[in-house]
């Protein structure tokens, strides 16, 4: 296969390596180097795909990420949706299509890996053209870390798309001299296929490294695609250089119009002649290089339309040389052609009025329409941008304290003005780093001449319909065009971004980078402000699309919000539990033997609890070390009860309260020594209630000689509960007299446990004679096992939290967060009991004394006992006072909390939060359920063992 | 993502970080003797002002130490980060009382 | 209209035109009756049930910036109503159902689209919490519904179900009328028929003062001069602080950065709305194919309308897990937003200390869905300087008595 529209002794690609590709089903040839848009115009492929909403054939507008127009769909080696074919590095198998608006996403996983890595420096370069070469050269030499990113696969940026020379040789020696340099230096970094996107606060800078996309199935699988950089700069330097932007006429979009510089591009990085018959359509000098360097390769240059009256003499001498017509004053109003842009029609342009039209056939149309600096990530990092009424252009208004631009992205377009704004760049950096480097001797370039002005023009009238611009594209993506510009305006609307949602320009893949000044220019017009007033729409990151799963990065599967398990996880995965997340951990929810349900599993848990022995991993259960003269005042400032009371070796229950009076967080406390207690949090509110700790103890009380330290994972934590645990912890703690008068009810011991130095304490959190065994972590596994092996005989069973819930709720014991929802105090959950009435104050006491909070038919901690008794009541159901349901909204008095199945009570029960609950015990209420209402009996919330006497076995 | 200067560790990433709201509200010397009202300006009103803010932060995943800062809610800024113990060196550029300022943005 | 032919557009692609005439841009008179400071959403809804509803016409609607491009322009348009309290459902539902006629009466094409929208429930708590508000919202009259996982996946096949996944997908509520509309044709509807009834609607007018005598507001200063006002509604959302400190006082607000984000545009894959509290994901593919995500709220106060890049790192690592079918869709905008939060994630909307000043604030990640429903409500209350009970229990004196009404659990973002 071969390309008819290669240009011989042009371009940077490699003709000795052919990649085939597949485009809407046909097989074509490319090079290494191309990419999609330059394969496909050398194929004389230019109708890439259809417009999203009028259906008009599309083609290749631009060569970079600017592209409005040529916007595939990858389908190998994996989809890909909407990418510009002008971004796509060619390789081998690739199949892609034209895309018409909507991108496919594959539904099937993405078998790619992504990553992040971070980076610092002291200057990031962003931009690999004449000014960040120069830049980053310069600070180079003076020894301070820089880095440098860039987009394409080589460096030179837009020298690589021109016949520019520099000390008299192709430019891109220059660029090989610099970087083969720039290689020796170890403080450099030189990233390529690297697009910077985003500038947040304090330097960093985010970019995207395309890592293997450019070899396509040959990508080997253990290499990241893409990775995110995230570089802490502390001085940045853009030198993203400038988008050309076309002018609208009449039908402007069809397939075959290209920007110049674009053309100049294809020719030169890429050996491309995008048309065999030219005209040129100008309002600047910038479009005459390439008209030269065309015609020079072959392109037969029909006429070069240059909407100013005066055409500087050099160019048009050079023109003249080869026989290029150029017509000054004129403009092209529209075009013909099917399929492709096949004529474009000419017309003297002077004081606002078109002259005689004529058409010259051609089959390629370039327009250059002035350049736009780049200045998306400028504008990110919040620097202002100004108007220049010269260029018709918005430019950066000044450098900010450590992010600056340097050459075309400051509106700079001479290759010598680059190169040196970029080294000035550098220089001012590397002065705000504090530093100097040595002065860098810039290339010399051939002899420009004097630039002529750009005549600033938005739109041609149109022949057809004078000012309506109805055929005048200026959002090609979104197909919007200057009469839908104009509609917004005769609607009344003054802002661009009113202009952008009304007209949806600027809102598509490329962000306007072709149609927002434009826009802007059009708008400016319409209304009679000046463009400067009325601004540019805001250019919002990222400043190139980034997928997602580039975002994500790592943070996938197994490495997103890790689990973490306990010493005993394995244990338990051994011997068939499930599994119940709690806060980030993963705790046993029930060990089902085969066949077992999970209701008949845990009725058979808790009968083991209540009549035998049976234990649990409780080592999720938040733990702080409290220590210091002053811990018990901060304990008592902290909790609803006394703790610097509590008398070393003993344990206390307590609250803890926000400052709102609601009930935040509750657990036991243990005083280990006189200086010393530890208290334990609820699992998921271990990290939050520390923090709440350190917080009064740092802001509000820093004389507070008081130290806390989580020790949550240090300890394995162990109940032992049962009428038989008592023999059971005598087995395996033969140094421990478990005699109940030596070794009371909410008291600790230190005892080896297995032979381990172990906590242990005597707690309940099921009414049942209990201990909790507290063995350093390292030695719970076996700590654990020795109590399985002691209890065997006793049959003992291991249970997970879904027992611990039922034999708490039958006990009424609440769990904060289930029984409780952030407005419920400690006295609604019937526990005044544990709110002092001595201390003056504790957090939350003040507000127990709002109006809110004294009102008597406050929601209350009740029991429920529905009529039919094997009937369980949906957690979270509501409950109301009558038998009908009444039209809604029906008055409801509360809800279920919590819902079991009891072994103990052979019934159902539920525990539930009710108006005024405490003064309706023993009426009948009704919890509505599938359009029917369930009669249940509220009761007081301990429904099992109210009197205690199992606690002591 | 900002890098925000912990008094104790220097320079840090911002995840390492948990924001603690305004500084200098004190627990009322004597809860007590507030009326309602008062004592909901504690528990729920802070100042939120746009420009310089006194707030609060803790570097969570470092030291674990609060610590007081000043920074601009409009360039997000940290103007000063001070320790915890100093005495009131930071003030937040409004006061809520400030009465009717005519002319010029509360800052 | 177009001479171009859009019989052969890409599905989706092409939403309804936008009426020729929107507004005029009037100069301020230098006296209305009321002036609503704020042309978002809410005020310019505002303004427009205060002419339809009451009769008052004499209206100015003064907007520091282009109309609607605030909060307004910034939200992923989720409009539901199943929220867990009363007070809240009250207000939320009465919204839902004016969005139901909303098109006709505003006869402008807001592409309300009821597509449902499901809240996932991750953990087993998720799962009560998540029951608990569909009783009590079936007996509020709302339509709630429970659904176990499978029924998920019919709804919203793409979602990751697998019950190996780290946040598990335990079940959903469901809201069927729930949906998405397209925000600036809400805003401009209400915007047009408010201009047509003679209400000014101002820009670039930003209040720096507001006039107080012997405890009863005067007027505004503004960036276009004074403005005298029988009455002065604020709606300024984010700035609702900066507003009230105008006239001494303070509100339990803080104001932070929230974050959205879109895709390209992509052939339909997702046809509903998916919200995950554990997770912190909401996403919706709008009418013309981007998907629209929200992120979690910045941590810290914020006027900045920026946020930070490690919440849209985790928005897109938990929007993966949930979804990993979005793999290769793009980002292509990101955008903040600042987000008035309360303590309790209510709104705030009634009367103030000073006479014949309103309030309405505090609405949080939940602003948009409620426009009608509080323009509709505050018009009310501006009108006759009483609450609407819609919104009477969203007084400003619930933080003095302890009356809140706590949504924690209701929008997707951890507050």
């Amino acid at each position: 296969m071969t390309n008819p529209f290669r240009a011989r002794g042009h371009g940077h690609i490699d003709r000795d390596t052919t990649l085939t590709f597949t485009f809407d089903g046909r097989p074509y040839a490319g090079h290494p180097g191309d990419t999609l848009a330059s394969a496909l115009l050398a194929n004389g492929v230019h109708h890439v795909a259809g417009s999203s909403k009028y259906a008009r054939p599309r083609g290749v507008l631009a060569a970079g990420v600017e592209e409005p127009n040529a916007l595939v769909q990858i389908e190998a080696p994996f989809p890909e949706p909407m990418l510009t074919a002008t971004t796509v590095e060619l390789y081998d198998g690739l199949v892609a299509r034209g895309l018409s608006g909507q991108g496919r996403l594959s539904g099937e996983p993405d078998p790619a890996r992504y990553d992040t890595m971070h980076a610092h420096c002291d200057l990031l370069v962003v931009g690999a053209g004449p000014a960040g070469l120069a830049a980053t050269l310069a600070a180079a030499r003076s020894g301070v870390r820089v880095i440098l990113v860039h987009e394409l696969p080589q460096p030179g940026g837009s020298l690589l798309g021109s016949q520019e020379l520099l000390d008299g040789r192709p430019a891109t020696e220059w660029v090989g001299a610099v970087v083969a340099e720039l290689d020796t230096c170890p403080d450099v970094r030189v990233l390529r296929r690297t697009t910077a996107f985003g500038h947040y606060d304090d330097g960093l800078v985010l970019a995207l490294e395309k890592r293997t996309d450019h070899l396509g199935a040959a990508a080997p699988a253990h290499v990241s695609r893409q990775r995110v950089w995230r570089i802490r700069a502390k001085q940045v330097v853009y030198a993203t250089g400038a988008y050309e932007r076309p002018v609208a006429f009449d039908d402007n979009d069809r397939p075959g119009i290209m920007l110049a510089g674009a053309a100049r591009t294809y020719l030169n990085r890429f050996g491309v002649l995008p048309g065999r018959q030219a005209v040129v359509f100008t309002t600047n000098d910038s479009a005459y290089p390439a008209v030269l360097e065309l015609a020079d390769a072959g392109v037969r240059v029909a006429a070069v339309i240059d909407a100013r009256d005066d055409v500087p003499a050099h160019w048009r001498t050079a023109c003249d040389e080869r026989g290029i017509d150029i017509r000054a004053g004129h403009v092209v109003t529209g075009t013909s052609g099917v399929e492709h842009v096949s004529r474009a029609h000419v017309a003297p342009f002077g004081q606002g009025r078109l002259g005689d039209r004529q058409g010259i056939d051609c089959d390629l149309l370039l327009v250059s329409g002035g350049w736009n600096p780049a200045v998306a990530l400028f504008s990110q990092a919040r620097g202002s941008l100004r108007y220049d009424a010269a260029i018709g252009a918005f430019v950066p208004a000044q450098d900010l304290d450590a992010v600056r631009t340097a050459g075309s992205a400051t509106g700079t377009f001479t290759l010598a003005g680059c190169l040196a704004d970029g080294a000035d760049a550098a220089r001012r950096a590397l002065s705000a780093l504090g530093t100097t480097g040595p002065t860098i001797a810039l290339p010399a370039t051939s002899p420009q001449p004097d630039a002529a002005p750009t005549r600033v023009l938005w739109r041609v009238p149109s022949p057809r319909d004078g000012q309506d611009g109805a055929h005048q594209f200026v959002d090609l993506q979104r197909d919007a065009l200057v009469s839908d510009v104009l509609r917004a305006t005769g609607a009344g609307l003054r802002s661009v971004e009113h202009v952008k949602r009304y007209t949806t320009i600027g809102t598509a893949h490329d962000q306007g980078r072709t149609s927002g000044v434009m826009t802007s220019g059009i708008v400016a017009e319409a209304l009679g402000v000046d463009v400067a007033d009325l601004g540019t729409m805001r250019l919002r990151p990222p400043a190139v699309p980034v997928a997602f799963a580039a975002f994500a990065g790592r943070n996938r599967g197994e490495l997103f919000d890790p689990v973490r398990v306990t010493a005993l996880h394995p244990w338990h995965v051994e011997h068939g539990a499930l599994f119940e997340n709690v806060g980030q951990w993963k705790r046993p929810w029930y060990y089902p033997k085969a066949d077992e349900t999970m209701e008949e599993a845990v009725l058979r848990e808790c009968r083991a609890a209540r009549t035998g022995v049976a234990m649990m991993d409780g080592s999720t259960l938040g733990k702080i070390d409290v220590q210091g003269p002053d811990a018990g005042v901060l304990l008592d400032r902290l909790y609803t009860n006394m703790m610097s009371t509590l008398k070393v070796g003993r344990i206390r229950y307590g609250v803890m309260c926000g400052v709102d009076g609601m009930a935040l967080d509750d657990g036991t406390v243990i005083r280990v020594a006189e200086q010393e207690f530890l208290l334990t949090t609820t699992t998921g509110n271990a990290a939050k209630v520390l923090e709440w700790m350190e917080e009064w103890l740092q802001t509000e009380w820093p004389d507070l000689r008081v130290h806390l330290t989580s020790v949550t994972e240090h300890w394995v934590t162990i109940p032992l509960v049962g009428p038989r645990s008592r023999d059971v912890l005598a087995l395996v703690a033969p140094g421990l007299d478990v005699d109940n008068d030596a070794f009371p009810f909410m008291s600790w011991r230190a005892a080896d446990v297995a032979g381990i130095p172990a906590r242990v304490c005597r707690i309940s959190f099921s009414g049942e004679l209990a201990y909790e065994i507290n063995v350093p972590a390292w030695h719970g596994i076996t700590v654990w096992k020795a109590l399985f092996e002691a209890g065997s005989p006793f049959g003992i069973t291991p249970y997970g939290t879904e027992t611990m819930h039922v034999l708490r709720a039958e006990k009424a014991y609440p769990i904060i967060g289930q029984d409780t929802d952030g407005t419920i105090t400690p006295q609604d959950l019937g526990m005044s009991w544990v709110v002092s009435k001595k201390k003056p104050d504790f957090i939350g006491k003040r507000s127990f004394s709002r109006r809110e909070n004294r009102r008597d038919d406050r929601k209350q901690l009740v029991g429920l006992l529905p009529a039919d008794e094997q009937l369980l009541l949906p957690e979270g159901a509501q409950i109301i006072a009558t038998s009908d349901i009444p039209a809604p909204p029906v008055p409801m008095l509360g809800h279920v909390t919590s819902s079991y199945r009891s072994d103990a009570l052979r019934r159902t029960f539920a525990l539930a939060l009710v108006r005024s609950g405490t003064q309706r015990i023993g009426d009948t209420l009704y919890v509505p359920l599938d359009g029917r209402t369930i009669p249940v009996t509220v009761t007081d919330p301990v429904l099992f063992d109210k009197e205690g006497t199992r606690r002591d076995g | 993502m900002q890098l925000i200067t912990c008094p104790w560790c220097g320079q840090r990433e911002e995840i390492e970080f948990h924001y603690g709201g305004q500084a200098h509200i004190a627990y009322p010397e004597d809860p007590y003797a507030l009326d309602d009202e008062q004592w909901a300006q504690y528990v729920f009103f802070r100042d939120n002002p746009k420009g310089p803010f006194a707030e609060r932060w803790v570097h969570a995943a470092g030291c674990r130490r609060w610590f007081n800062a000043l920074r601009d809610t409009v360039t997000h800024e940290f103007l000063a980060v001070h320790d915890i113990r100093a005495q009131h060196p930071l003030t937040t550029g409004t006061a809520p009382a400030a009465h009717q300022r005519k002319g010029q943005e509360v800052s | 209209m177009h001479p171009y032919d859009n019989a052969q557009a890409t599905p989706g692609d092409v939403l309804p035109d936008h009426p020729d005439f929107l507004w005029r841009n009037p100069d301020p008179k230098p006296s209305y009756d009321v002036v609503i400071v704020g042309g978002g959403g809410h005020g310019l809804a505002t303004a427009y049930y205060l002419a339809k509803n009451h009769g008052i016409t004499d209206i100015a609607v003064l907007e520091k910036g282009w109309l609607a491009g605030g909060n307004m322009a910034r939200n992923t348009t989720i409009i539901r109503s199943n929220y867990l309290w009363d007070e809240s459902s009250g207000i939320y539902e009465h919204s839902l159902k004016l969005w139901e006629t909303l098109e006709e009466d505003l006869d402008y094409p807001i592409l309300f689209s009821q597509r449902g929208v499901l809240n996932l429930a991750h953990s087993l708590q998720d799962v009560r919490d998540s029951k608990r508000r569909v009783y009590a919202n079936q007996l509020n009259g709302i339509d709630a519904e429970w659904l176990e996982p499978e029924e998920v996946a019919e709804v919203c096949p793409i979602v990751n179900t697998s019950p190996d996944v780290r946040h598990p997908v335990l079940g959903a509520t469901y809201q069927p009328r729930a949906g998405i509309a397209k925000h600036d044709y809400v805003a401009w509807g209400f915007a047009r028929r408010a201009d047509a009834y003679g209400i000014d609607l101002i820009q670039d007018c930003e209040v720096i003062g507001i006039d107080v005598q012997d405890g009863r507001v005067t007027g505004v200063c503004t960036t276009r001069g004074r403005i005298a006002a029988g009455k002065v509604a604020l709606a300024g959302a984010g700035h609702s602080s900066v507003l009230a400190a105008m006239v001494g006082l303070r509100l339990p607000l803080q104001s932070h950065p929230l974050q959205a984000l879109v895709s390209e545009l992509l052939e339909p894959v997702h046809p509903t709305v998916v919200m995950s509290n554990a997770v912190h994901v909401y996403v919706s593919q709008a009418h013309k194919g981007e998907l629209v995500m929200g992120a979690g709220i910045d941590s810290y106060n914020g006027y900045g309308q920026r946020g930070s890049f490690h919440i849209l790192e985790r928005q897109m690592a938990a929007a993966l897990e949930l979804f990993p079918v979005f793999a290769r869709a793009h980002m292509l905008r990101t955008w903040a937003g600042i987000v008035d939060v309360t303590p309790d994630a209510s709104p705030i909307v009634g009367l103030t200390p000073v006479e014949n000043l309103y309030l309405n604030c505090g609405w949080g990640t939940g602003g948009f869905k409620a426009t009608p429903g509080v323009g509709w409500a505050y018009a009310h209350t501006v009108a006759t300087g009483e609450p609407h009970p819609y919104n009477a229990p969203f007084s400003l004196d619930r933080f003095t008595t302890g009356a809140l009404v706590d949504e924690h659990g209701a929008a997707a973002v951890a507050h």
